[in-house]
């Protein structure tokens, strides 16, 4: 555009379009400034734990707040007991959906089932915890003769359909990657459907595949409420084989089951705090991990 | 030959038998909340306060309150959002910055719902004394459904082609004027698909409002941004582990009532994706 010197509409429309600009900068910026105060203010209240309480102490076996034991190791142990579970049950599932919608299934089959998979993302996760508080749980304690249903196995039971829209729709995208040729090549060379299917769009989708059960992972080891209303609340350690079988207690249940009776400012309140930020960089981690492949493919193909 | 048939014959059975074991849970749980909760559902339900200890009278205060916490969560997350969108859709470059923004997005996508919780009570409750309250919950969600009005954003933006700006531009147009008048509204379909994706979300957490806003039993209405407020996903939390002796009917009741505002919210963003794009021109 044209300017002349002293054109004051000009010069005004130049003003208000700096200042629009500026606005919008500071928004697209905003989002690595939520991190980051995110990260602060978690290390803020959590930070003392680390000063206050005993290495040892910290990295003991038992979580009893009330004796001054703040061993986080049970918690995170449980974790990882009933993500590990729950991914473990839901990747054969999500795959096997993903490589049937994008495969084998006709139109219509794939008109209901993503909406269906949709309708599962959509159902907030007290529902889910509700639902498998009041009928999984008995299920589970009949089925398997157990003193009680709400355990780290029915816990992983319902984390795994959490995860599974996750899970389906990143292996989907990475299924849908897989160039066109390749399919073409192993049917000149005479291959089935189901030979392609196995020997050469799953082993090319690999990596895609491995994002899907990262961010699978991610989305597992957050997850509050459910887990919370299932696991039955035991902080023990997960040792013996029967430990699927028994309560668990997680690091996010820890938090939000102990969050509204603790002092504000106390051991045990800093102490909480100390579990969000391990969640925090757990996850940042898992999905850093996650984002490599994405961002490697962004380099080699350009942004736009 | 035959036998390689057979097997894939096989296979494929294998595989639908797992989209069905994935499908008829999905069936199950809504169909169970909807058959189990519809008993409960009256005007009386819907429209009264709760009374004799939650177990009768109705859940007027949770609907209400969950209204107004998705209302709050929209007014501060949809400017951010879309601001953000538009700075990475329409200004920025491919750069070492840009990078880092679009980590921070999938950071922020993946981080615990309880530990939002955590830092909307270190921030917004403790930091700046709002108190359990409206703003300090809608806050904390607003920052949660960030990534989620973000991307889809983004995407809607990046769907309008490029010739619509250059028109634009050898108009005599600036930028802003672009985006403003050309790029927006025809990505706006998109956008609103993005921001209802992301509040129904916000409206069915329970994690970031436990210590941010929510009040265990408060029968009436709030009267400030800085008052406490039921919600209906703490409500059924709270109905249903921390009060023995309540009705079960009355649990599948709140269920199905947070189920359906939230499948409803699912089914109008979909009906306005679908619709627009059938209408779309490009």
């Amino acid at each position: 555009m044209v300017l002349k010197l002293g054109d004051s509409a000009a010069a005004r429309r130049r003003w208000f379009e700096f200042g629009i600009e500026a606005i919008i900068r500071v928004l697209g910026f905003s989002t690595v400034g939520f991190v980051l105060l995110i990260f602060l203010f978690l290390l803020r209240e959590g930070g003392a734990v680390f000063f206050e309480v005993q290495p040892a102490n910290l990295l003991g076996t038992r979580w009893y707040p009330t004796f001054d034991l703040f061993g986080i190791l049970p918690l995170v142990l449980g974790s990882l007991l009933v993500t590990v579970t729950a991914i473990a049950i839901a990747l054969p599932l999500g795959l096997a959906t993903a490589i049937f919608v994008r495969e084998v299934a006709p139109p219509w089959a794939r008109e209901i089932l993503k909406p269906l998979v949709e309708v599962l993302a959509g159902i907030p996760s007290v529902v889910l915890g509700f639902f498998g508080m009041t009928l999984v749980a008995p299920l589970v304690r009949e089925a398997l003769n157990l003193p009680t249903g709400l355990t780290a196995f029915t816990g992983a039971l319902v984390l795994a359909y959490m995860a599974l829209p996750t899970l389906i729709s990143v292996a989907e995208d990475a299924l849908d990657a897989i160039p066109k040729s390749y399919r073409d090549a192993g049917l000149a060379l005479g291959a089935t459907h189901w030979q392609i299917i196995w020997r050469v769009i799953v082993p090319a989708a690999r990596s895609g595949i491995v994002v899907a059960v990262m961010l699978g992972m991610g989305r597992a080891i957050g997850e509050t409420m459910a887990v919370m209303m299932v696991t039955g609340n035991a902080a023990r350690m997960p040792l013996a084989l029967d430990a699927w079988f028994r309560p668990m207690r997680t690091m996010t249940a820890t938090i939000a089951a102990e969050m509204g009776e603790v002092a504000q400012g106390g051991t045990h309140f800093h102490a909480l705090f100390g579990i969000g930020v391990i969640l925090f960089v757990m996850t940042f981690l898992i999905n850093l991990a996650a984002a490599a492949p994405i961002f490697k493919k962004r380099r080699r193909g350009g942004l736009r | 030959m035959q036998r390689r048939m057979l097997i894939q014959g096989l296979g494929f059975v294998a595989l639908s038998l797992a989209a069905l074991v994935v499908v008829i849970p999905i069936l199950f749980v809504v169909g169970t909340i909807v058959v189990r909760g519809s008993g409960a559902i009256s005007w009386e339900f819907l429209t009264a306060m709760p009374s004799h200890g939650m177990k009768e009278g109705g859940i007027f205060p949770a609907i209400v309150g969950t209204l107004i916490l998705t209302v709050g969560t929209a007014l501060a997350a949809i400017p951010v959002g879309v601001g953000g969108a538009i700075y990475l859709a329409e200004y920025a470059r491919d750069s070492a910055f840009t990078r880092a923004i679009r980590l921070a997005i999938i950071n922020l996508a993946g981080i615990p719902s309880v530990v939002y919780g955590l830092f909307g009570l270190g921030l917004f409750v403790l930091f700046l004394h709002f108190g359990t309250s409206i703003i300090a919950g809608s806050l904390t969600l607003a920052i949660m459904t960030l990534p989620i009005i973000i991307s889809t954003a983004e995407e809607a933006l990046r769907a309008v082609p490029t010739e619509f700006r250059t028109v634009s531009a050898s108009l005599g147009g600036t930028r802003w004027q672009g985006i403003r008048h050309i790029v927006l509204p025809q990505a706006l379909p998109g956008i609103i698909t993005g921001v209802i994706l992301g509040l129904l979300r916000a409206a069915g957490e329970t994690a970031p409002i436990l210590f941010t806003v929510s009040a265990f039993f408060l029968p009436r209405l709030p009267q400030s941004p800085f008052d406490q407020t039921m919600a209906l996903p703490y409500h059924l939390y709270v109905i249903s582990t921390q009060v023995p002796g309540m009705p079960l009917q009355t649990q599948y009741g709140v269920a199905l009532v947070l189920l359906a505002l939230v499948l409803s919210l699912n089914v109008v963003a979909t009906i306005i994706r679908s619709y627009f794009r059938r209408r779309r021109q490009w």
